[in-house]
């Protein structure tokens, strides 16, 4: 299967963006070679802002460009962005509505080598609790593209998770993917998995080995965690006999509560939750690390055989 | 817009300051009686700006970082005839559109939310960046307080903005020497603030704030100067205008009662 980092996709994808949008404004804090914006860099120079190593000033300035009429994509990487810039995201952006497009990258433990203090678990939980933030992490390089494309022609501030590390892709090139809406990967009826990001490519995986297994396994890429289509998650609560959540990120506040807090309040059904434990990572390789901290394929197997 | 009667102007400001502040029974007269003869300098003569139309192309900005001393944005707002004066008795009240800090969304003629101090600095100069990108002649305007330098990304979003340029930003300091918790030199000292502008790569000018002339001279040398953004410190007095407020940090953040407010306005040639 081919791979493809979503955030390769990113920078190709902003380059051809960059055509169709004469108010596109990319920016980046010192890391445009790692986020992949240096190419944008290089086709619109007057169009691309480095900002250094500064993410507080890159988002404020981020917002009074996009409260200026642009739209603007802000990246570096997603520990920096979310973590050390929060709270101007959160009064600058997301109280002013600002059309900013925060397009962190190096989320999760798949950063590897850099260890514990670039490895961000934090992100998705943080995001979604902002008013009117749009919360987006694409499994593939083509979802990458494809919701990156949703995500400009929205009207309003978004964040988008995308990972270093090279990942299967398993969309075609001709899918169809609404930013708000859950897509269902693979059909099954006794039991859900809901993934989002690069987990989405493992809990494929995992639904091969327990239909071998004899379980019938439906696979939901939860692409976007915010808005949250509830009808997809109620209607594989009332027709599987559990849900297992599947994130690169805490089990603590993201995809795994959100689709949990729908879950209890319309069709409680067992529910088990595959993510970073309560823990901080460390350095190692991107597979050795999700083997260690719980977040492979084997995990999600282990987790769907524990419901039934 | 000419008008040369910015003395009036300011005296009407502060009057609706603390007609508000009384009003809502709480905010910060303090920081907002220092900044009202720059801010009506700013909206009655250096600023180009329609109250008819608040979203005009090409139209100067004004930022006021500081969102704390949104009162006297306010009050500059209303008496521009951005929206009627009497609003200002609305200030903090639940439903109202004169929310404690700026809110751009809801009030004609804010240009950025702000409050969470050193985030408008930031934000200006992404405007100042847009309108070089767009050859668009407004020019940025960005108030700060004096402890809000103890921001580290205000120093972020100074650096910036030399590195680009941005001859059409002008930040002015509202140094009256007083924060919450006492002096400056006290709490955290922020001096010498004109020197730290220059080495940032601005052009750094000092001011008396409460004398028009300087004023608007600063604001003149800010506009013939290019290839840098222009910092105007100016020196400034916490409570101007109001005897028992005068250079006193219990005021940054306290309502007068009844009584004061009386005496205020009686001091200010207002009516109570």
């Amino acid at each position: 299967m081919e791979k493809m980092a979503t955030r390769q996709a990113y920078g190709k994808t902003l380059v051809e963006l960059g055509a169709k949008y004469s108010n596109l404004v990319v920016m980046d804090a010192d890391l445009s070679k790692s986020t992949m914006t240096a190419e944008f860099g290089k086709a619109y120079p007057e169009r691309f802002f480095n900002m250094g190593i500064a993410e507080q000033n890159m988002y404020a300035a981020a917002a009074g460009l996009a409260i200026s009429g642009k739209t603007v994509c802000a990246s570096t990487f997603a520990m920096f962005a979310t973590g050390r810039a929060f709270e101007i995201i959160r009064n600058s952006i997301g109280y002013t509505k600002a059309n900013v497009k925060i397009c962190a990258t190096h989320a999760g433990i798949t950063v590897g080598e850099d260890g514990a203090s670039h490895q961000t678990f934090e992100d998705i939980a943080l995001m979604r609790t902002i008013p009117g933030m749009t919360v987006i992490n694409p499994g593939d390089g083509i979802s990458a593209k494809l919701l990156l494309e949703g995500a400009i022609e929205l009207d309003g501030p978004v964040y988008m998770r995308l990972g270093r590390a090279a990942v299967p892709v398993f969309y075609e090139e001709s899918a169809k993917l609404e930013i708000g809406k859950g897509s269902c990967v693979r059909d099954g009826k006794d039991m859900t998995i809901v993934a989002t990001g690069i987990m989405v490519s493992k809990a494929l995986e995992a639904a091969g080995i327990l239909a071998e297994k004899g379980i019938d396994t439906r696979v939901i890429d939860m692409h976007t965690i915010k808005p949250l289509d509830e009808e997809i998650i109620v209607k594989a609560a009332q027709e599987t006999r559990g849900i297992v959540t599947a994130e690169e990120h805490s089990v603590i506040g993201g995809l795994g509560s959100a689709v949990a807090e729908v879950v209890v309040l319309n069709c409680p059904v067992k529910m088990a939750f595959v993510g970073q434990k309560d823990i901080f990572g460390e350095s190692g390789k991107p597979d050795e690390l999700l083997a260690k901290y719980g977040m492979e394929v084997v995990d999600i197997i282990r987790a769907a055989e524990g419901l039934l | 817009m000419e008008c040369k009667n910015l003395e009036g102007v300011a005296r009407s400001i502060r009057t609706s300051v603390i007609k508000g502040i009384h009003a809502a029974g709480s905010g910060h007269p303090g920081g907002a009686l220092s900044a009202a003869d720059i801010v009506a300098a700013l909206y009655f003569g250096e600023m180009n700006i329609d109250p008819e139309n608040p979203e005009m192309e090409g139209r100067d900005k004004f930022v006021l970082s500081k969102g704390h001393a949104g009162p006297v944005q306010y009050a500059a707002l209303a008496e521009r005839g951005f929206f009627p004066k009497e609003d200002i008795l609305g200030l903090r009240k639940i439903g109202n559109k004169l929310q404690g800090h700026p809110d751009l969304r809801k009030v004609p003629g804010v240009e950025m939310s702000t409050g969470s101090l050193g985030q408008g600095f930031g934000a200006a100069v992404g405007m100042a960046m847009a309108n070089k990108l767009d050859g668009n002649p407004g020019r940025v305007y960005v108030m700060l307080g004096d402890g809000e330098l103890q921001e580290g990304i205000v120093w972020e979003a100074a650096m910036s903005a030399a590195h680009y340029k941005l001859d059409n930003l002008v930040a002015i300091v509202d140094w009256n020497g007083l924060q919450i918790d006492g002096p400056n030199d006290q709490v955290m000292a922020v001096r010498p603030v004109d020197r730290k502008f220059k080495a940032f790569g601005w052009n750094a000018i000092v001011i008396a704030g409460h004398n028009f002339e300087q004023i608007e001279a600063a604001f003149a040398a800010a506009r013939n100067c290019t290839g840098k953004p222009t910092a105007i410190v100016a020196k400034t007095c916490k409570g101007k205008g109001v005897s028992f407020m005068e250079n006193n940090a219990a005021w940054h953040g306290k309502a007068p009662n009844d009584g004061e407010a009386r005496q205020a306005l009686l001091e200010l040639g207002g009516e109570w």
